[in-house]
This record gives C-alpha cells, sequence and structure tokens, in this order.
C-alpha cells in the first residue's frame, strides 16, 4: 500500500485521475438513479452509457501507451485484442437470451438457426457461465498476443514492420469474421442482447452498475500499468524504447520483456471490449477494420504518450470530439477529425498534456 | 420416337440449305417471288404456316431475309391493322418505333393496338436460328461464318454433311475451314458406320469445342465397339486435361492481373515508404484522386472517353504529385526521421482527403467509362479468353515500371534520389539540395499513385473509399517485396496476386485473402527484411 502511495506521489495527475473515476463510480450512478429527472444535477442514462463508453476507449488507450509509449511498438492492431475480448463477453451475452431470441431455440442464437446448424460449435460451449466467458475475455486476446508476439519479438521485427504486421493481423481477423462459417454472426456480429448475471440490460440500474464498473476498471488498469513503468521492468521497457540494442549487449533478453508486457497490454485491450460490449449492445467485425486500430493511436497521441493519464484525457477528448462534430457538422467532422490529427503531430508532439506541462513549467 | 422426329427436324432446314448453296442467286425474280410468299404465310395463324413462310423467306436469297427473320425470332414483327403492312416495331417510350420492312422507311410512332404482332412459339424459334445460322454461312464476314458453323455444331448429321463438306472446299479463312473440320468429324462420329465414326474421332481428339465434348461423353455412353469406346475415352482424357492446362494458364492469368493491380497501388509507395522513409496512410487517397481525375475527365470530354482515358494518365500524375508536393512541403517535411509520426499526421491527411471528396463529388460512387478499344476480349481458343481491359492494365502497369526503374537508375533525378535515401549527410555534403529531393520523391510516388487510380477507375467503381480498400494490399506487397527494392515490389505483387488467384478456387476469396496475410506475417517472421533485402549500410 505505501508502495502505491509512493509511487503516487510521483504521479500527481495520475492520482487525481484515480480519485476522480473512483468519485465518478460512485457520484454518476447516483445523480442517474437517485436523483429525479427533473433535478439539474440528473444525469440521463444516455449520456452515462456514452461516458462508459469512453471510459472503455480510455482503458483501450491506456493499454496501446504502455506498450507504444514505453516500450515503442506501436501496435496498428489492438482494435484486434479489443474486439475479441468483446466477442467472448458477446457470447456470453448471446447464450443468456436463451428461449428468448426471435426462432426462440433454446441454445442456439438466432443467426445460427438462420444459418440451418443443428447444434452449438465446439467454441460456443462453455459461455453460458460468466467465470468462463470472463476467462475468455482475459485467455483469448493474451493468447493471441503471446503467440503472435513471441513470434515478431524473437525474429526481432520492429518499427514500421512490426505496425504493419499488427495491421495485416487486425485486418485478417476482420475478413475472417465477417464470413458466416467462422461462427460469430458474420457481419452483422452478435447482438439483441437481454441480460448480463440476471440483470437486464434495458434497466438504468444495470448500466449504472456497468459505468461504476468501467470506472472501475480504468482506474484498477492504469494502476497496474503504472505499477509496471514505475517498477524495475519500466525502467527496461524504457531503455528497449529508446535504445534496443545497447539493452541486449547488456544482457537483458529484451524479447522477453517485450513479449510479458505486450500480452498483459493485449488482456487489458480484452477487457476494455468486453466492458463495451454491454454498454453498446452489440458487436461486429467493423470493430477489428485497421481504421478503428489507428484512431486509439490517435487517441493517445492527441493526449500525449508515454504518460498514461495522457492516453485517458485523449481518449475522452477524441471521442467527445468525435460525438460533438459528428451531431453538429455531420458532413464536416472528418475535416476536423484530421486537422487534428495533423495538427497534433506536428505541433504537439507530445500531446495535449505535453502542452499543459510546459505550461506548468514556464509559469 | 423422339429420335426420329428429331433427325426429321434436323433434316428439313438442311436441305433448304442444300438448295442455297447449289443454287446461290440465281434467277432473282423467281426467289424474290418466294420472299413474297413467305410473308404472305407469316400473316397465318397457324404455326405450321409461319415456319414454311420464314423458311420460303430464308430461301428467297433476298437482301432483307436476315433483317426480317432476326426481329422476328425478337418479337419485333407486326402487320399494320390497317392494310397489311409489314413493319418491324421497336418499343420506345411512348409506344413502337415503326418501320417498313419492305421498302424499309419510317413510319413514325405507333400504339400497340394499331398492330398485329406476328407470334412466335419455342419450336418456331428454335427453326429459326437454325435458319439464320444457315443463312449466316452465306455471309461474306468470315466472323459470322465461323459463328454460323459453330451454332450448327450441335445440329450436324451424317446426312448433311456433304454440304459442309462442299463448302469446305471454297472456304478461304482458316478458322473457318478448321470449324468445318469439326463439323464433319462431329458428323461422322455420329454415323453407323463404325469406320466413319472411328475416322471421325481421330480429328476430334485435339479439339476444345465444349460440343465436341459432349459427343464425346454421349459416344462414350451409348458405343458398343471397343476398341472405339477406348479411343474416345482416351480422347476426352487428352481434352479434358487440356481444359485443366487452360483452366490453370486462366488463372494465372487473373493472378497476374490482380498482381499488376496491386503492383500499380504499392509502386507509388514503394518509393515513398522505400526511398525516403516515409509511411504515407494518405496513398489510398492519392489513388482515389486518380480515379477521380479519370472521371472528371470524361466529364469533360463526353463524346471522345477513349481520348479522356489516355489524357487522364498524366492529368492524373500531375495532380497527384501537386497533391504530394503540398502534403510533403506542409505537414511531412517536419517530421522526417519519426516515421511513426508520419503515420499519424497522413492518417489524418487521409481522412481530409475522403472527406472532401464526399463533400465535392458525393459520396456515391462514380461509374468510369470503358472506351470501346478497351472492352472485349481475346479469344485464343474456345475455352480460355482473355479481356483487353486487364491486359492493357497489365501491360501499363509494366510500363510504369519500367519508366519508374529507368528514371531511377538513369536520371540525375534518380541519382540524387538514391544518394540521399542512402547517406543524406553526404550527399548534402556534395551539393545535393536535399529537401528538394524529398519533395520531388514524395511527388514522384504520389503521381504513380494517382496513374494507379486511372488503371483502377477502369476494374472497379470510383468512390470515396477506394483508396481505403487498397491501402492494407499496398503495404503488404511493399513489406514482402523489400522495403527500399523497386523489383522486390514487382515480383512481390505479381506472386502475391497469382498465389490469391490459385488459393479462390478451394478456399474461397475471403479465406484466400486470410491465408496471404497470415503467409505474410509468417513470412516476415522468417525474412524480417522481405524477399529482397537491402544489402550493406543502408540495411539498418
Amino acid at each position: 500500500m505505501t508502495h502505491i502511495a509512493r509511487i503516487l506521489k510521483d504521479d500527481r495527475p495520475g492520482a487525481a485521475l484515480l480519485i476522480m473515476l473512483l468519485a465518478a463510480s460512485a457520484v454518476v450512478p447516483f445523480c442517474n438513479l437517485a436523483l429525479a429527472e427533473g433535478n439539474p444535477l440528473h444525469l440521463p442514462t444516455y449520456s452515462m452509457t456514452l461516458w462508459g463508453k469512453y471510459l472503455c476507449y480510455a482503458l483501450l488507450a491506456v493499454s496501446v501507451d504502455l506498450i507504444w509509449g514505453y516500450l515503442g511498438i506501436l501496435s496498428l492492431g489492438h482494435g484486434a485484442f479489443f474486439a475479441l475480448g468483446g466477442y467472448a463477453m458477446g457470447m456470453y451475452l448471446m447464450r443468456q437470451i436463451g428461449g428468448r431470441g426471435v426462432y426462440g431455440n433454446p441454445v442456439l442464437p438466432d443467426f445460427m438457426v438462420f444459418l440451418n446448424w443443428k447444434e452449438l460449435p465446439w467454441f460456443w460451449h462453455g459461455f453460458q457461465w460468466f467465470w468462463f466467458a470472463a476467462l475468455m475475455v482475459v485467455a483469448v486476446p493474451s493468447a493471441l498476443a503471446f503467440v503472435f508476439g513471441r513470434f515478431a519479438f524473437r525474429s526481432r521485427v520492429t518499427g514500421v514492420y512490426l505496425s504493419i504486421i499488427t495491421q495485416a493481423l487486425t485486418y485478417a481477423l476482420l475478413l475472417a469474421f465477417f464470413r458466416n462459417e467462422m461462427g460469430f454472426g458474420g457481419n452483422n456480429g452478435l447482438t439483441d442482447f437481454k441480460d448480463i448475471l440476471g440483470f437486464s440490460l434495458q434497466e438504468d440500474a444495470t448500466r449504472a452498475g456497468l459505468f461504476a464498473l468501467s470506472a472501475l476498471a480504468l482506474a484498477a488498469g492504469y494502476l497496474a500499468c503504472r505499477l509496471i513503468t514505475a517498477s524495475r521492468l519500466g525502467m527496461a521497457c524504457t531503455a528497449i524504447r529508446d535504445q534496443e540494442s545497447r539493452l541486449r549487449f547488456v544482457g537483458y533478453r529484451v524479447e522477453n520483456i517485450k513479449l510479458w508486457v505486450f500480452t498483459f497490454s493485449a488482456a487489458l485491450a480484452g477487457i476494455a471490449g468486453a466492458l463495451y460490449v454491454p454498454q453498446v449492445g452489440i458487436i461486429n467485425p467493423t470493430e477489428f477494420s485497421p481504421l478503428n486500430s489507428i484512431e486509439i493511436v490517435i487517441m493517445v497521441a492527441v493526449g500525449g504518450r508515454a504518460s498514461l493519464y495522457g492516453a485517458v484525457a485523449g481518449a475522452i477528448l477524441v471521442n467527445a470530439a468525435k460525438s460533438w462534430l459528428t451531431v453538429a457538422f455531420p458532413d464536416a467532422w472528418l475535416f476536423g477529425l484530421g486537422a487534428l490529427f495533423v495538427f497534433v503531430t506536428l505541433f504537439l508532439p507530445y500531446g495535449v498534456v505535453g502542452l499543459i506541462r510546459k505550461k506548468g513549467k514556464r509559469s | 420416337m423422339k429420335k426420329t422426329e428429331r433427325r426429321t427436324c434436323r433434316l428439313l432446314p438442311p436441305l433448304v440449305l442444300l438448295l442455297l448453296v447449289l443454287f446461290p442467286g440465281n434467277c432473282h425474280a423467281a426467289l424474290d417471288d418466294g420472299f413474297a410468299e413467305g410473308i404472305a404465310l407469316l400473316a397465318s395463324k397457324s404455326f405450321a404456316q409461319k415456319t414454311e413462310g420464314a423458311e420460303k423467306i430464308a430461301g428467297s436469297g433476298d437482301k432483307r431475309t436476315d433483317k426480317v427473320l432476326r426481329a422476328f425470332l425478337d418479337g419485333q414483327l407486326y402487320f399494320t391493322k390497317e392494310g397489311q403492312v409489314l413493319v418491324y416495331g421497336v418499343p420506345g417510350s411512348d409506344g413502337l418505333q415503326v418501320t417498313d420492312a419492305l421498302i424499309e422507311t419510317p413510319l413514325g410512332i405507333m400504339s400497340a393496338d394499331q398492330l398485329n404482332k406476328i407470334t412466335i412459339n419455342n419450336q418456331l424459334r428454335g427453326q429459326l436460328k437454325t435458319l439464320l445460322a444457315r443463312l449466316s454461312l452465306r455471309s461474306a464476314d468470315p466472323a459470322v461464318r465461323l459463328a454460323g458453323v459453330r451454332e450448327m455444331f450441335a445440329d450436324i448429321t451424317p446426312e448433311t454433311a456433304k454440304v459442309f463438306d462442299d463448302l469446305r472446299q471454297t472456304e478461304k479463312d482458316d478458322r473457318v475451314r478448321e470449324a468445318l473440320l469439326t463439323a464433319l468429324a462431329l458428323a461422322g462420329v455420329r454415323s453407323a458406320d463404325l469406320a466413319e465414326r472411328k475416322k471421325g474421332l481421330v480429328t476430334l481428339a485435339e479439339s476444345l469445342d465444349p460440343e465436341v465434348r459432349n459427343e464425346l461423353t454421349r459416344l462414350i455412353g451409348e458405343e458398343k465397339d471397343k476398341t472405339l469406346l477406348q479411343e474416345a475415352k482416351r480422347s476426352l482424357g487428352k481434352i479434358e486435361a487440356k481444359l485443366s492446362w487452360y483452366a490453370k494458364l486462366e488463372t494465372v492469368f487473373f493472378g497476374l492481373s490482380l498482381g499488376s493491380v496491386l503492383v500499380l497501388a504499392a509502386i507509388g509507395l514503394a518509393i515513398t515508404f522505400g526511398v525516403i522513409g516515409v509511411i504515407n496512410m494518405a496513398h489510398g487517397e492519392l489513388i482515389m484522386i486518380g480515379a477521380y481525375t479519370t472521371y472528371v475527365m470524361q466529364l469533360l470530354l463526353p463524346d471522345a472517353l477513349g481520348v479522356a482515358l489516355a489524357l487522364s494518365v498524366p492529368v492524373a500524375f500531375v495532380v497527384a504529385a501537386l497533391v504530394g508536393i503540398a502534403i510533403e512541403r506542409s505537414v511531412i517535411r517536419f517530421l522526417y526521421g519519426r516515421p511513426l509520426e508520419t503515420l499519424l499526421a497522413t492518417f489524418g491527411l487521409s481522412l481530409i482527403l475522403q472527406q472532401a471528396v464526399r463533400s465535392i463529388f458525393s459520396p456515391l460512387n462514380r461509374s468510369v467509362a470503358t472506351p470501346a478499344w478497351m472492352s472485349g476480349s481475346i479469344a485464343i481458343n474456345p475455352v480460355l479468353s482473355l479481356t483487353i481491359n486487364r491486359v492493357t492494365i497489365f501491360v501499363f502497369a509494366m510500363l510504369v515500371f519500367a519508366g519508374l526503374f529507368l528514371l531511377l537508375k538513369k536520371s540525375s533525378l534518380g541519382l540524387q534520389v538514391r544518394a540521399v535515401s542512402q547517406n543524406r549527410a553526404m550527399a548534402r555534403a556534395m551539393g545535393v539540395r536535399a529537401s528538394r529531393v524529398d519533395a520531388l520523391t514524395f511527388g514522384l510516388g504520389s503521381g504513380i499513385a494517382g496513374i494507379a487510380g486511372v488503371a483502377l477507375s477502369q476494374l472497379t467503381n470510383v468512390g470515396p473509399n477506394l483508396g481505403q480498400s487498397y491501402i492494407v494490399d499496398s503495404f503488404m506487397v511493399v513489406v514482402f517485396g523489400g522495403v527500399g527494392n523497386l523489383w522486390g515490389t514487382l515480383v512481390g505483387g505479381l506472386v502475391l496476386g497469382v498465389a490469391n488467384k490459385f488459393l479462390e478456387p478451394w478456399s474461397g476469396a475471403v479465406l484466400a485473402k486470410i491465408v496471404i496475410l497470415v503467409f505474410i506475417i509468417l513470412f516476415i517472421q522468417k525474412r524480417p527484411q522481405g524477399l529482397f533485402p537491402q544489402r550493406g549500410r543502408a540495411a539498418e
């Protein structure tokens, strides 16, 4: 405990963020559930769910910042881990529908009945239990990251090449999940969820719970990443980012360090996806699209890399801007978003956070 | 019973043909009467009389015969209710566009109830087709004659073979003569005489015509003679082996075609990515700009689509290159040495460009016309034909590659580009203006992307998402081939294209693509520098 306190003492913005998240996890559900509709402090469910979504993206952005900002691995395929976590959760939610589907089949999800399948594919077994799905949310993305990373890091694929093969990875998964034969609902994906652990997803209380859970997960994820970056492992990571070959000559097993941190980051992304799906109510293959993964990287860049809290700020900023621009200027929002990316990379190499930090130093 | 019926059906028209061939165009007046008589018979309600009428018309040798029979077949032949004039009626927006069939003068627009349609049934339709095929045997155009012979393959019998034999004596065109030979051999195979069947089979052994294959399959089912059966089976086996060989050849062609598209899309990227180390995520949008340039050029020159397309090549190059140089000067030049940041900035630019196109041209797909000289196909034999637009694009891709290669190896700009990419500081010390070279190189890469867009506009729809669909593929090609190596891009693109097309039949298009992607991921593990790694100091 004292260890954490000491680390947070050096990371004041981080500590502030954690306090804010903890407060939000209590206050926001309160404002939504306990205060009546007419109350000026009442928070509509819609905005609460929207913010819950932002927090999931923030967790994803933190996981990307861990490997990009501290380890120097630019993953253009982190959306794949996010989506895999989401699919694992989606499969659980699908199984929960049971006989309430359109076709009323107690075991098979609607799309399988539609495709005239007679029995559940083997990889759908076990997802009727929440604990199993929760395990898979972490296990599937980590396993993929582990296998992929083991190959890539051992053969010393670095820099731009690594970025491009991560992009190829998510692109391949995108194409694969679009296929009906894969057994994940084809291009419609998984949707029509009814309830989670017996709580209806339409209920405000369930939504509030999911929001609180997202906030807590982000806090926990942030803390875990901060613990890593503040440890000796974190120092090794930074060293790899700046001088990989030197660290290798000194005797560190660079590929192992990379592999474990990469796998951890993928697991975090999976958790973010699993929290995202019940709030949005759908998961489909477009989550795998390379553009999504690039957008996540952009969030980190906008917030400021190698600071973790910057990633959180970036995710919330970019997504809020996106929500606002798509409504306010539906035709021009891509102009705004594109201009934001160019502007940030040209003028704010350390993101919004860097700007604030610089101002702080000057004064 | 059925068989004999078919025989007589087969017999009747050939007799007419016999007449046609034996007495070509003599005593015009008498035959002209045949034309008039035939037309009179068409007015009858009975299909038997109409058939007779059609045959009379076919036998008349009149110039209008072909047109009348074709209109009859298409259901566009009418009698006017007033005056019983034979007319053609082409459906228009406000009634039928009517033309007098006999004196070939337009009579204006009439409504359907002013006319009596000459109705037709399926049996008559079949007979009309045969009649037309026979007529075409006399055409002056070898291509029409060839089609005529082909049309008759199914109907030829030993009894009618004589006609073809006579035709063969006078035929001058090689391909028509060959088709006639096949026709005779088919007749031989259908003959009751064993020796004839044998002779026919020997000729047919080499033919790739689908009708021959059907005939051999039929023969194998019905033949009683053991040795002939063996022979037929062997022939069929040979033909099938040939067919599968040509099918493979066709796959290679499709693969090369896809590969040439990949090469075109990737080669500009190979320059910006390989030579100056910039990851240009907006590359796909530069391709899109090229495609839209073609669209605009065709809008400007609506009467000369082919010229517009040809002009689009230089125009698209210039437009895309200017956009590229603008991007380089305004954004990328501040980001040299930071490849990952370049990636982000150019991604932002790609969003802006996409939205710009959406705002200017609407988000809908635009179609670019294919000029006449690029449509159609070259038939190499009955089973293998190459579509001309794909051949053109392949040749075009190779020309672009060769041009670019020469430019980089032989021109002074190429020398400077290579110098800067190998050792920037040293090049500058030697007096090369590095920043100018950067801008030009980027402009060159972008211009090539624009040219790729012109080619792509001939294959796919032109829309704001055109670029996105090629960007991942282009990166794969460049990385697979080896960064900074044009040959690598060429070989990589073609290999990936061919591999993709060979995988498709047994795995489906999507799975083939996945397999290729996984292959590239694994390949890069083994050879991180691609197929053709750079050697020496530049490698690190």
